[in-house]
C-alpha cells in the first residue's frame, strides 16, 4: 500500500502543478470591463479590445486549448507554398536538422579519432576549436547566405557548424581517455592499429561519444528555430515568425508546445541509444 | 463559318451580328474575349471546318449529340488540347513557365500576390510560386543569389542595387511601379496628445529599411517640421511584420510603415495613424516589381509574360468595386496572414483611425505600375541627401536604365490602360515642387542634410 503511494507521488505532484499554472493562467487572462465604448460603426472595424479602448489581450488557456485541438486535427494540410499544418512544419525543420546533424557527425567523429589518439594534432588544432566553438552559429548565416547563395544549404550548414564541436571535443576527449592498461593489453597481444581503433578504442569511447551527439542535437534543434526565423520559407521557425506576423499568440503557443515535444523526443531517444552502448565495468 | 467563332454552338449563324447576340457584329464580340481564348477558338474552328466541310452536316451532328458530346468525341479523335497549346506557344513561348518570386506580407504587394490567387499569372501562361520572406535584406539576398526569378522589392532598392550602396553592384532593372500612397504614420497610444512633430524630439522610430521610401519620407516630413532625423529622433530598421510586436512593447514611439501594419497596430488598440503618407507626397511609389537585368535580357518571353500578369493585376486592383475581393484573396495564412477586415480598410480607404474615428480616403493606396523617370531622380536626390550616396551621378541615365518605362508603356496599352506620353513629371512633396530637370539644385535648397 506505502508503495504504491510511493510511486504515485510524483505524477499527483506533476498534475497540480500543470493545474495551478493553468489556473493562475486563467486567472491572469480573464477579461477587463470596457473602460470606454465606441460607436458600433468603428467598433466592427477593429478588435475586440480595441473597441473597448484596450490593447488586445493575452489568449486565455480555453484559446490556446481550442488551437492546439485545430490543429491535431488536421496537421498535414498544405494550402500553397506559405501555408502548411503544423506537422509538415515539423517535419522539414527535422529534416535539416537530421541533414547537419548526420553531416557534422561524418566531419566529427573521425576527426575527433585522429585528435584524440595524436596528442601533436591536438595541440595544432586546439586553438582554431577554442576560437570557432563559442561563435553563435546564426553569425554563420550571412556568410553562408553569401556564398552558398541558397537558403536551404545555408540552413543545413548552419546546423552542421553548431552540431559539430560538442561532438567533436566529445569524441577527442573519449578516445583520449580510454584507459591505458586496455591499450597496453592491446599493445602486448600485437593488435594492429584498425583493429585497435575499432575494437578496443570505439567501444570504450562511445558512451562519451554519444553524449556529445545528445549535446549537438539538443543544441541543432534550438538553433533551427531562430535559422527558420530568418530565412523564412518552411519548418517551424518559419510558422512561428508567420503568425509572429499575424500577432497570432494562441499559435505561437500551440509551435511553442511541438517545440519543446520534439526537442524532448529527439532528446530522450539519443539517451536510449547511449545506454545501450554503454556497458558496466 | 469566320475562324474565331464557336465551331461547337449549332446557333453560329453566317449572316452578321455575332453568335451571342450582344454585339454588333462578330468582331466586336472577339474583341470581348481575350486573346487566349481566341487562341484555343482558332484551333478549334480549324479542326472543326476539317471534320465537317459543310455547315449544315456539322449542325446537324452538333444538335443530335449536344455540344459537350461532341467535345469530348473530337477531343478523343484529334489532340485539342495539344494543339490550342502549341498555338499559344508559338506567340512568344515563355522559356521557363515555373517561377518563383518573393515578397513582404504587405498590402503593396497587392498585385504580386493576388495574381496568383486570382489566375493573372496562369493566364499569361505561368506557373508562379509567391514565397513569403522574412524582410527586405533576405528578399535581395535571394534574388541576387537567383532563388527568386523576380520580387517584391522597395522602388529605391533596385536603383541602390545597381548603384552597389548596400550591396554588390548588380544591374538591377524596375519594370513596374506596384502601389502608389498606402503608407502612414503610426503613432503609439501613449503619444495622442503630441501631433505636432516639433514635439517628437527623442522619438523612436522604425522603418522597414535603409533604402526605403519609407525612410526618406520620414526623414524629409520631420526636417521639414525643422527636426534633424540623424541627431533629434531615432530611426531604426524593423521588419513590417515586428513594428506592431514593437510598439506594444512600447520599444519604439512610432514608425512610418506600408499597410496593413498601421490598420493592424489599430485593430489590436496599440497605436493610431497620425497621417497617411499621401498627406506628404500625394501619388508617391512605394514598393516595385524588380528582376535582374539579366533575367530581362536572357528570358525576355518570361519576362514580359510575367510583366504583363502583373500590370493586368494592376489594373484589375485599381477598380474600386474589385478591392474587396481582393481583399478576401490575399489576407489568408498563405499570403499576408491578416484578419480580412483589416486588408479590406486598408484597400478601401474606408477604416478606423485608431482615435474613434471612421474616416473615408479612397485613394488611401491606388496601383499605377507606370514607372516614372522623375520617381527615380527624386529617390537618387534623397539618397544623396542622406549621404547613402556620394560624389557625382548621372541621374537621368541611371533612372532610365533601372526604371524601364518602355516596356511598362506598352504592356500597359496592351491591357487597356493609357500610359503617359512622357517620363518625367512634376512632383510636389509637402507644397514644395521638385523639378526632375535640376536635382542638384533640389539638394541644395534644403537646410537639414547630409552632403558633406
Amino acid at each position: 500500500m506505502r508503495a504504491l503511494f510511493e510511486s504515485w507521488r510524483a505524477p499527483v505532484l506533476s498534475v497540480l502543478i500543470f493545474l495551478l499554472f493553468i489556473g493562475a493562467w486563467h486567472a491572469a487572462t480573464l477579461p477587463i470591463a470596457a473602460q470606454q465604448t465606441v460607436d458600433a460603426e468603428y467598433a466592427k472595424l477593429v478588435g475586440k479590445a480595441a473597441s473597448t479602448g484596450q490593447k488586445s489581450t493575452f489568449p486565455t488557456p480555453a484559446d490556446v486549448g481550442a488551437k492546439i485541438w485545430q490543429h491535431l486535427h488536421e496537421p498535414f494540410y498544405d494550402r500553397g507554398p506559405n501555408d502548411k499544418g503544423v506537422g509538415i512544419q515539423l517535419a522539414y525543420s527535422l529534416a535539416r536538422v537530421l541533414a547537419g546533424f548526420m553531416l557534422a557527425a561524418i566531419v566529427a567523429i573521425p576527426l575527433g579519432f585522429l585528435i584524440g589518439m595524436s596528442p601533436t594534432t591536438y595541440k595544432a588544432l586546439d586553438p582554431f576549436i577554442q576560437v570557432l566553438k563559442p561563435i553563435s552559429p546564426l553569425a554563420w548565416m550571412p556568410l553562408a547566405l553569401f556564398t552558398l547563395k541558397d537558403s536551404m544549404t545555408s540552413a543545413v550548414f548552419v546546423i552542421f557548424i553548431c552540431s559539430l564541436w560538442p561532438m567533436l571535443i566529445n569524441t577527442a576527449f573519449g578516445v583520449a581517455a580510454v584507459r591505458r592498461e586496455w591499450l597496453n593489453v592491446a599493445r602486448t597481444l600485437e593488435v594492429g592499429p584498425m583493429r585497435r581503433a575499432f575494437r578496443v578504442i570505439l567501444p570504450a569511447a562511445a558512451p562519451t561519444i554519444m553524449t556529445g551527439m545528445r549535446i549537438s542535437i539538443g543544441i541543432a534543434w534550438l538553433v533551427i528555430v531562430a535559422a527558420e526565423m530568418l530565412v523564412g520559407g518552411t519548418g517551424i521557425g518559419y510558422f512561428v515568425w508567420n503568425e509572429w506576423n499575424n500577432l497570432s499568440i494562441t499559435n505561437i503557443l500551440t509551435a511553442i508546445l511541438a517545440i519543446g515535444l520534439v526537442g524532448m523526443l529527439l532528446d530522450l531517444s539519443l539517451a536510449y541509444l547511449t545506454r545501450l552502448v554503454t556497458f558496466p565495468e | 463559318m469566320p475562324a474565331f467563332d464557336n465551331p461547337f454552338d449549332p446557333q453560329v449563324k453566317l449572316g452578321t451580328g455575332c453568335n451571342c447576340g450582344r454585339h454588333a457584329s462578330q468582331s466586336e464580340h472577339n474583341a470581348a474575349l481575350d486573346s487566349e481564348a481566341l487562341g484555343s477558338r482558332a484551333v478549334e474552328s480549324a479542326v472543326m471546318r476539317a471534320l465537317f466541310p459543310h455547315d449544315e452536316t456539322r449542325r446537324d451532328f452538333l444538335r443530335a449529340v449536344g455540344t459537350s458530346a461532341a467535345l469530348a468525341a473530337i477531343s478523343t479523335l484529334f489532340p485539342l488540347g495539344a494543339a490550342k497549346e502549341a498555338f499559344a506557344q508559338s506567340a512568344g513561348k515563355p522559356e521557363k513557365t515555373k517561377l518563383k518570386v518573393g515578397f513582404i506580407p504587405i498590402t503593396c504587394a497587392t498585385p504580386i500576390i493576388m495574381a496568383q490567387p486570382m489566375g493573372f499569372y496562369s493566364k499569361h501562361g505561368l506557373d508562379v510560386e509567391v514565397v513569403k520572406t522574412a524582410g527586405w535584406a533576405v528578399v535581395r539576398d535571394k534574388a541576387l543569389n537567383k532563388e527568386y526569378d523576380a520580387a517584391h522589392m522597395l522602388s529605391p532598392m533596385p536603383l541602390a542595387i545597381t548603384l552597389g550602396a548596400g550591396a554588390q553592384p548588380v544591374p538591377y532593372t524596375m519594370p513596374a511601379v506596384e502601389n502608389i500612397n498606402g503608407q502612414a504614420i503610426t503613432l503609439a497610444m501613449r503619444h495622442k496628445d503630441k501631433r505636432d512633430p516639433k514635439q517628437w524630439k527623442g522619438f523612436k522610430f522604425a522603418v522597414p529599411f535603409d533604402y526605403s521610401m519609407h525612410n526618406y519620407l520620414l526623414r524629409y516630413y520631420v526636417a521639414e517640421h525643422g527636426l534633424d532625423p540623424d541627431q533629434d529622433i531615432q530611426i531604426r530598421v524593423v521588419p513590417p511584420p515586428e513594428m506592431v510586436a514593437n510598439l506594444r512593447a512600447d520599444n519604439i514611439d512610432g514608425f512610418l510603415a506600408p499597410d496593413p501594419v498601421n490598420q493592424r497596430a489599430v485593430y489590436d488598440g496599440v497605436g493610431f495613424i497620425h497621417i497617411l503618407s499621401k498627406e506628404i507626397w500625394d501619388g508617391h511609389p512605394c514598393c516595385a516589381f524588380a528582376a535582374s537585368k539579366e533575367f530581362v535580357t536572357q528570358m525576355p518571353n518570361t519576362y514580359q509574360a510575367l510583366l504583363k500578369a502583373i500590370i493586368d493585376a494592376a489594373a484589375f486592383a485599381r477598380k474600386a468595386e474589385n478591392r474587396k475581393q481582393i481583399a478576401e484573396a490575399i489576407a489568408p495564412a498563405n499570403y499576408l496572414n491578416q484578419p480580412v477586415t483589416v486588408v479590406e480598410q486598408v484597400l478601401t480607404g474606408t477604416y478606423a483611425d485608431g482615435l474613434g474615428n471612421v474616416m473615408k480616403v479612397p485613394d488611401r493606396i491606388d496601383f499605377d505600375p507606370f514607372p516614372w523617370h522623375s520617381f527615380a531622380v527624386w529617390i537618387l536626390t534623397q539618397m544623396k541627401r542622406w549621404g547613402q550616396i556620394k560624389g557625382n551621378i548621372d541621374y537621368n541615365k541611371i533612372a532610365s536604365e533601372v526604371f524601364l518605362a518602355t516596356d511598362a508603356a506598352r504592356l500597359m496599352k496592351q491591357v487597356g490602360m493609357t500610359p503617359p506620353a512622357t517620363t518625367s513629371k512634376k512632383i510636389i512633396v509637402m507644397k514644395k515642387e521638385f523639378d526632375p530637370a535640376k536635382p542638384e539644385a533640389y539638394i541644395a535648397s534644403f537646410a537639414i542634410k547630409r552632403t558633406a
